[in-house]
């Protein structure tokens, strides 16, 4: 009865995001909030499903609470399905013995079980840290004509930017004949966007071999792209044009956000042709009141705004005191603005209350960092944040 | 909870014409992302009701795309769940197909799914009416009181009825209903108007029913309740909170335009802890608001593009307002356009609606300007 599947998606889901600091205390990097009403996991899952890939393994280890809640039997992104659909695949105890997810390539050897159920020609492998709208399926096509053992997504990036990134330098007709990760003197701007498409039987071959490798760091980068260059496997780049972002920091993460405002954003989440699925919460619609200002803004349903909002990202069930104002700023779910607070230049995880008087943060031009204060805290002008602290719990009590 | 639901989608559509035109009065689109039954139903499913039959008539497709699988309620159930009964047409020749008209002849038209019901109760709501109520203590007190029926009612000034189709219900000191009636010369002072929520034993629902069938009885209050005073244990239960009756399509104006006005009845409908308003999710992006726009008293639903001015206005999912556009004192439903520099007051526009560069179109609050589905300006 067993169908058998094309493509299968795997998502590696496991990172902490340390970089996000308290944002991702308690939750794992893909489950951090995006955009108003998004997470970043649900970029990769509506590429998927709009792309018709309909098997995906989201690989979880760290903090995976929020996440599994979140993706459940995978329907708002319609994959909840009788046969694939999406599956949360966490680290497992075997036979041999339990072990974390060593490595990228580890987590996919760990689950070479669950690739298999499927019989797939094709294995997708995606992160769960950039926000981007792509067609898996057009690259899909691309590895197919090349008969490519590997394909690799790249983007094009500014050479001055190129040696943050694992570099693929290319013959012209796309074929790739090296890698360099963060390369000093980059030949190339064709930058990794981390997302690679192998054809199975080669994968599972380089993954067992790097597996029986104990000097291996079991990485796709570090170790299994290297080797198969090494062996002169057939592999290929495939350009991507668009928008695409890293958000693994706290200044890439708010730049995103930024980055949906104005009248042509950089990146357009009204796009009904390549919708971004997510699971809404029954809260009623937004309310303004008289005298409130929302300028630039995108505001989300449940929120209550009495006071001025400039250039802010405003997620679900927030609400804006009288008097009170956030300029240059994303405000998480279930913050409580009160009457006559100011937020500047800041990032406000979700449920925490700004008392009334207290000021975050300063404007953009003039703050060092952005500010950013963690969940389900109460800040008080006692506290003194400073402009750039990073506030959690156990520092507000020091 | 031992108790059941069945809604009546179609009841008083002809109280409001324009907005049931293409639809039932259960699917007409109230505050920016909810239809009627969505109070209905979350009502019932707040209080643990499962298994609910919504009895549809015509003009139903709009209810079935908005109910789907049920899932947005949780009524996509392996056991119970949401279920519409549309109308019964027997295909064998002379058998007469007789569509019900009245709610007693919906209930017969569907004695067969209500002899299905495995619950005690069953709790019966139409769809004019606009609430958040606990429908697990009204239970509570129905079965405290042993009652064959219960009415929910609401307490009214005479002045407030709408005589023509209001059911009043006079009751003794212990909620006993002593009289039921529906009349242009109404007593002055203080009077129970029904809530068309009812709670009924489904022994009685079934019992009523069947000898409705027998005698050709149609009207559930006239026929059935008045006629049983004597014989039956029927209660009523005082609605404190927030309601509202849809009685025609300025009083639906009206009624949408008082949650702009009035904290108190957004709060007594949306923010009661642990009573949500389920609706159906639709995945819209947030709503933009680019630079220079302007937005005050207003309720905006997700998915919207704001560049020009709206004032006290309600804003449906995917609205979209352009630059140096005006829009006050109007209700724009799901996905209408309002182009560059047009100006609408006390408008309503229905779903999908287009208002050209320009346009200047304008209601009074007594008589607003109603644009049909579809319809370009």
């Amino acid at each position: 009865m067993f169908k058998k599947k094309e493509c299968v998606a795997m998502l590696l889901a496991g990172g902490q995001g340390s970089r996000l600091y308290t944002l991702t205390e308690k939750t794992a990097k893909p489950a951090v909030p995006f955009g108003g009403k998004y997470r970043i996991i649900d970029f990769p899952l509506s590429n998927c499903i709009n792309s018709g890939i309909e098997t995906v393994g989201v690989l979880t280890q760290y903090q995976p609470l929020v996440l599994n809640e979140y993706i459940g039997n995978g329907e708002p992104w319609d994959l909840d399905r009788v046969y694939g659909g999406v599956r949360v695949l966490p680290p497992y105890q075997g036979h041999d013995g339990a072990a974390w997810y060593k490595g990228t390539a580890n987590a996919i050897y760990q689950n070479i079980n669950f690739i298999s159920r499927y019989d797939p020609d094709y294995v997708l492998i995606l992160s769960g840290d950039h926000i981007y709208k792509m067609d898996y399926n057009a690259m899909l096509q691309y590895h197919k004509e090349h008969n490519a053992a590997c394909t690799i997504a790249v983007l094009e990036v500014p050479l001055s930017e190129a040696s943050r990134f694992g570099i693929m330098n290319t013959n012209p007709d796309g074929s790739i004949y090296e890698f360099e990760e963060k390369p000093k003197n980059p030949k190339s701007t064709k930058a990794s966007m981390g997302i690679y498409i192998f054809s199975k039987k080669i994968l599972f071959d380089y993954l067992i071999a790097d597996e029986a490798n104990p000097e291996s760091s079991n990485d796709f980068g570090k170790n299994i792209i290297p080797a198969m260059l090494k062996a002169g496997e057939k592999m290929f780049a495939y350009d991507f044009s668009g928008y695409w972002k890293d958000v693994g920091t706290i200044q890439s993460l708010w730049e995103a956000n930024m980055d949906l405002l104005g009248e042509a954003p950089a990146f357009n989440l009204h796009d009904r042709d390549w919708r971004i699925f997510s699971r809404n919460n029954p809260t009623p619609p937004h309310f303004i009141e008289k005298d409130a200002i929302v300028d630039n803004s995108i505001v989300t349903e449940g929120c209550t705004i009495n006071g001025v909002v400039k250039n802010s990202v405003l997620f679900n069930s927030v609400s804006i005191g009288k008097n009170a104002t956030v300029t240059d700023s994303v405000i998480m779910p279930g913050v409580v603005i009160e009457d006559g607070a100011t937020v500047e230049y800041s990032i406000i995880d979700n449920d925490t209350v700004i008392s009334s008087g207290t000021h975050i943060g300063a404007p953009k031009d003039k703050a060092k960092a952005i500010t950013v204060i963690g969940s389900n805290l109460i800040i008080t002008k006692d506290d003194n944040i400073g402009v750039g602290d990073m506030v959690n719990a156990s520092s507000l009590s020091k | 909870m031992n108790a059941a639901g069945i809604i009546f989608s179609n009841l008083h559509d002809n109280k409001i014409t324009e907005l049931t035109r293409q639809r039932t009065m259960a699917s007409i689109p109230f505050a920016c992302r909810y239809r009627l039954i969505d109070f209905a139903l979350s009502n019932m499913v707040n209080a643990e009701i499962t298994n609910i039959n919504v009895i549809a008539h015509y003009n139903y497709h709009s209810l079935m795309d908005h109910i789907g699988t049920g899932k947005d309620w949780d009524l996509a159930r392996r056991t119970g769940g949401i279920k519409i009964l549309p109308p019964y047409i027997t295909a064998y020749a002379n058998t007469s197909n007789n569509l019900y008209n009245t709610r007693l002849e919906a209930l017969c038209s569907v004695i067969h799914s209500i002899r299905h019901i495995k619950e005690d109760y069953v709790v019966l709501s139409d769809c004019d009416v606009i609430c958040n109520i606990d429908v697990k203590k009204l239970l509570e007190y129905h079965v405290d009181y042993g009652a064959d029926i219960t009415m929910v009612v609401k307490r009214v000034m005479h002045t407030e009825v709408c005589p023509d189709t209001d059911v009043l219900i006079e009751s003794d000191e212990d909620n006993r209903i002593t009289d039921i009636y529906s009349s242009n010369n109404l007593p002055k002072g203080p009077l129970d108007a029904c809530l068309h929520i009812w709670v009924i034993k489904k022994d009685v629902l079934l019992m009523a029913v069947n000898d409705a069938l027998a005698h050709g009885y149609s009207s559930f209050n006239f026929d059935i309740i008045a006629k049983n005073l004597k014989n039956w244990n029927m209660r009523v239960y005082r609605h404190t909170g927030y309601s509202a009756k849809i009685t025609s399509f300025t009083n639906y104006f009206a009624t949408s335009m008082s949650l702009l006005a009035d904290p108190e009845i957004r709060n007594g409908l949306f923010s009661i802890r642990n009573r949500p308003v389920f609706t159906k999710v639709r995945n819209s992006a947030p709503t933009k608001y680019v630079q220079g726009s302007s937005v005050s008293n207003s309720l905006i639903a997700d998915g919207c593009i704001i560049e020009g001015t709206v004032d006290n206005s309600i804003l449906f999912r995917g609205v979209k307002v352009g630059h140096g556009a005006v829009v006050k004192n109007s209700i724009l439903f799901q996905d209408t356009i309002v182009s560059d520099n047009a100006f609408l007051n006390c408008v309503v526009t229905d779903k999908n609606a287009v208002i050209r560069d320009g346009r200047i179109l304008s209601g009074h609050e007594t008589l607003p300007f109603y644009i049909d589905k579809g319809r370009m300006i």
